[in-house]
C-alpha cells in the first residue's frame, strides 16, 4: 500500500487508538438511539436553526421520510463505528462518518446569535466538538490506518488478487 | 538451506504479526460489547427499581386506541346550538368536517389520522347559530361526505334552525352540543333536557347562582344525559394520575397550584380581526343581534362585542369561566374535591387597556379545610411563562399536563431511605408518564431525559397516533346515551365546578371572601 509503508509505529499506534475511539463513541450513539424506545430524530431536528433548518421542518413533516432517517442515522452510526473499530472499509467509514457529523453540526452550529433549548456540555463559539470529530474523521480517511492495523488488510489483498487474475 | 529455512521462518511469522495486526479491531470490539451490556442491564436495573419500590409495575398504559366493540347502536341525530369556532371542532370530533378543512388537512398531511378516528354513528341534522355564515359553514360540514367510517354511517338531511326553540321544539333531534357564548348555557341546557334531548354542554356551565340552581335542579331531575366540555381529563396520563394519587405515591397534599399563562392578544381574547388586520365579517343584517343579547341589557352591535364576548361580565366570568372551569374540573377529577368553604379571588386589569370589564391578571384562593387543602389558581395574561399544574404533596409532587412528572421531595418520610440510598434522586422527575410513549410509566435516568420531562417536550408523538380528547369526551356522552352508566363530566361535577367559579367571581366583583353555606346551599 501506498502511503501506510511511510508511517512511524508510533504514527500509525496514534491513528489507529484516534480511530478505535472515535469509532466507539459514533457506535454507542447508535446502540444507544436503537435502545430507547421510541427515538426519533425529530426532536434534534426541530431545533435546526441555520441553513439545514427548512430541510429539517421538511423530514419531520413527513412521517415517511423522517422514519426512514430515523433507520438509516441509528444503523448509519453502528455501521460506520463498527466499520472504524474493525478497520473495515475504514476509508468510507470515515468518510461517511465525517458527512453525517457535518450534517449534525450544520443544523446547529454554535454560531453568534443563534440560542437552543437543548443544553449543551460544553462552551463553543463556532467550533464544537462535533465539528472536531468530522475533521478528526477526514483525516482518518486521508490517512488510513485499516490496511496495516485491521481487516482492510485482507480486503485490500482480496482486491488486489482479484484484479491480478483479471490482468 | 540454512538461510532459506530463517527466511520461512521470518516470513511464518510475518505472517502471524500481519493476522493479528488484522484483527486488532476484534478485542475492541468485545470489550465494547461487554461494557454496552453492562450499561444496559445497569439501566434496565435503575429503571425498575424506582418503579418497584414505588409500586408501580403494574400500572400500564389503558388501550384507549383500540376501537370499540363494534356495537354501535342507534344513528343518533345530533343537533349544534350555537356553531363558531369551537362547534367546528366539536364536529371534527363527532366525525363532520368542512370541505375547506380536510384541503387543509391534506395539505399538512393530518387527514389520515381524522379518517381513522372511530366513527360514532351519527348524523349532524340541525344548525342553529344567529350568524348566516356560522349557520352555512355549520351545513357544509354536515353534508361533506367525506367523513371517517368511509361514510358507512346513514346520511341524514340537515336543516337550519333560525332559533334554539325551532330546533329543540323538532321531534327529529335526539340530542344537543351547546357551543354559544356562555351567557345562554344554562337556560338553554334546561330547555333542552326539558324537551328531552340529551346535552353536551361547553364549559362554563353557568354564569349566575340562579342560572347554575336551575340547571343543576332540572337535568338532575331529568334522565338525560349531560356532559360539560371538559375534554383535557380523558388524556391518557389523567388516568394514570388517577392511579397514583389512588395509591399514594405523592403523599399529604396540601397545596395544589394551577395557573394560566397567556401573551397573545388573541389569548386575551381580542378575536375581532382576521389574520390581515381586517374586521371578521359580520353586521346587524347577517346576524339576528337581539336573540344573541338573549336576557343580557341591549348594547349596541359591534364585531368587537360580537366577536370578543369575554371581555365583559355580561356575558361570562373571564378567566375564571373560560380556563379555571378546566383547572376545577382536572383537580376535581382527581381529588374529588367538591365545593370549597370559601374563596378570595383578586386581581386586575393591567397590561390589555382596551374596553374591557374582566381582569387580565388574577388570583384566586379555595380554601378546603375538612380535606385540608388549599386549591389556588393563578392566572396571567401579559406573560407565556408556563407554570404548569402542581400538586404538591409531602413525599413528591406531580406536574399534571399533557404529559405528567413526578419528583420525589427531599424532605419526604415515606422515601427517606430511598433518597438516602440513591435509588430515588429529587434533583429532577423521577417518573414520566407521557402519551407519546404510549403512556407507560418510565423512570428517568438520562439527563436529557430529564430536561425533556421538565418541560413536557416529550409529549410529542409523531410515529403513534394522535388522539382527539374531545372525540374521546363526545364519544363517552354517546356511549352512556346508548348504554347507560356516568359521564366525567355529568351534572354533580358541573354543579361543584359552577359553585366554585360563581364563588371567585363574586369574590373579584365584590371585592369580599365569599362562603359556601352547605345547609342552605348559598353563596354568602
Amino acid at each position: 500500500m501506498k502511503g501506510t509503508k511511510t508511517f512511524t509505529t508510533f504514527q500509525l499506534t496514534t491513528l489507529v487508538l484516534l480511530r478505535m475511539l472515535i469509532g466507539w463513541h459514533v457506535l454507542y450513539e447508535g446502540i444507544s438511539k436503537l435502545l430507547i424506545p421510541n427515538w426519533s430524530s425529530a426532536m434534534f431536528l426541530k431545533e435546526s436553526q441555520w441553513i439545514l433548518s427548512g430541510f429539517s421542518d421538511w423530514i419531520i413533516s413527513n412521517s415517511g421520510v423522517l422514519q426512514v432517517v430515523d433507520f438509516m442515522n441509528t444503523w448509519g452510526l453502528i455501521a460506520i463505528g463498527i466499520g472504524l473499530i474493525l478497520g473495515l472499509f475504514t476509508r468510507l467509514a470515515a468518510i461517511a462518518g465525517a458527512t453525517l457529523l457535518f450534517i449534525y453540526y450544520l443544523n446547529n452550529p454554535p454560531l453568534l446569535g443563534l440560542t437552543y433549548n437543548l443544553p449543551s456540555e460544553g462552551n463553543y463559539l463556532i467550533v464544537s466538538k462535533t465539528l472536531i470529530e468530522a475533521v478528526a474523521l477526514l483525516v482518518l480517511a486521508v490517512f488510513p490506518s485499516g490496511s496495516e492495523f485491521g481487516l482492510d488488510r485482507y480486503v485490500t489483498r482480496f482486491v488486489k488478487s482479484k484484479t491480478k487474475k483479471e490482468e | 538451506m540454512a538461510q532459506e529455512e530463517m527466511a520461512k521462518k521470518e516470513k511464518k511469522s510475518l505472517s502471524r504479526r500481519t493476522l493479528l495486526k488484522a484483527l486488532a479491531g476484534i478485542p475492541v470490539m468485545g470489550f465494547f460489547t461487554f461494557e454496552a451490556f453492562r450499561k444496559i442491564n445497569f439501566d434496565r436495573d435503575k429503571r425498575s427499581r424506582v418503579i418497584k419500590e414505588l409500586g408501580l409495575e403494574d400500572l400500564k398504559a389503558p388501550r384507549i386506541l383500540t376501537v370499540s366493540s363494534g356495537k354501535k347502536g342507534d344513528l343518533l341525530r345530533i343537533g349544534f346550538i350555537g356553531y363558531g369556532n369551537r362547534a367546528q371542532q366539536l364536529s371534527h370530533s363527532l366525525g363532520f368536517m368542512h370541505p375547506n378543512e380536510v384541503k387543509r388537512r391534506e395539505k399538512n398531511g393530518t387527514l389520515t389520522e381524522w379518517l381513522e378516528q372511530e366513527d360514532l354513528n351519527v348524523a349532524l341534522t340541525g344548525i342553529c347559530d344567529v350568524f348566516d355564515l356560522h349557520a352555512e359553514t355549520g351545513l357544509t360540514t354536515a353534508k361533506n361526505e367525506i367523513r371517517p367510517g368511509g361514510n358507512s354511517g346513514q346520511s341524514l338531511p340537515v336543516k337550519r334552525y333560525l332559533s334554539y326553540q325551532d330546533l329543540l321544539n323538532d321531534k327529529d333531534i335526539d340530542a344537543v352540543i351547546i357551543a354559544t357564548p356562555d351567557h345562554h348555557h344554562a337556560h338553554i341546557t334546561s330547555e333542552a333536557v326539558k324537551a328531552g334531548k340529551h346535552v353536551y354542554c361547553e364549559k362554563s356551565i353557568a354564569r349566575t347562582e340562579d342560572e347554575l340552581y336551575e340547571v343543576y335542579d332540572t337535568v338532575r331531575n331529568s334522565d338525560r344525559v349531560f356532559q360539560l366540555g371538559h375534554q383535557i381529563t380523558q388524556n391518557v396520563v389523567f388516568q394514570q394520575a388517577k392511579e397514583i394519587i389512588k395509591r399514594d405515591i405523592l403523599g399529604k397534599i396540601c397545596l395544589v397550584e394551577t395557573t394560566t399563562n397567556r401573551n397573545t392578544a388573541s389569548g386575551a381574547w381580542i378575536r375581532h380581526l382576521d389574520s390581515d388586520g381586517n374586521p371578521k365579517p359580520g353586521d346587524e343584517k347577517s346576524i339576528d343581534w337581539l336573540q344573541w343579547l338573549g336576557s343580557r341589557p341591549y348594547k349596541p352591535f359591534t364585531t368587537d362585542r360580537f366577536y370578543n364576548w369575554t371581555k365583559w361580565f355580561d356575558y361570562d366570568m373571564g378567566m375564571i369561566g373560560q380556563l379555571f372551569t378546566h383547572e376545577f374540573d382536572a383537580v376535581n377529577q382527581l381529588l374529588r374535591i367538591g365545593i370549597p368553604e370559601s374563596a378570595v379571588a383578586s386581581g386586575g386589569i393591567y397590561y390589555w387597556k382596551d374596553n374591557r370589564e374582566i381582569p387580565d391578571v388574577l388570583h384566586a384562593t379555595f380554601e378546603y379545610p375538612k380535606k385540608e387543602m388549599t386549591l389556588t389558581y393563578s392566572a396571567n395574561l401579559a406573560s407565556s411563562r408556563q407554570r404548569g399544574r402542581v400538586f404538591n404533596g409531602h413525599d413528591a409532587s406531580m406536574e399534571l399536563g399533557g404529559s405528567l412528572s413526578i419528583t420525589a421531595d427531599w424532605d419526604s418520610t415515606k422515601y427517606r431511605e430511598q433518597l438516602d440510598r440513591g435509588i430515588f434522586d429529587s434533583s429532577g422527575p423521577m417518573i414520566s408518564i407521557n402519551p407519546g410513549s404510549g403512556g407507560d410509566v418510565d423512570a428517568i435516568t438520562s439527563a436529557t431525559a430529564k430536561y425533556y420531562a421538565a418541560r413536557g417536550l416529550t409529549t410529542t408523538n409523531i410515529n403513534g397516533r394522535n388522539v382527539d380528547v374531545t372525540h374521546l369526551h363526545i364519544k363517552q356522552w354517546i356511549d352512556v346515551i346508548r348504554n347507560g352508566g356516568q359521564t366525567n363530566a355529568n351534572i354533580e361535577r358541573a354543579f361543584e365546578e359552577g359553585v366554585a367559579c360563581v364563588m371567585a367571581n363574586k369574590s373579584y366583583l365584590e371585592k369580599r371572601r365569599v362562603e359556601w353555606d352547605p345547609i342552605n346551599r348559598r353563596i354568602v
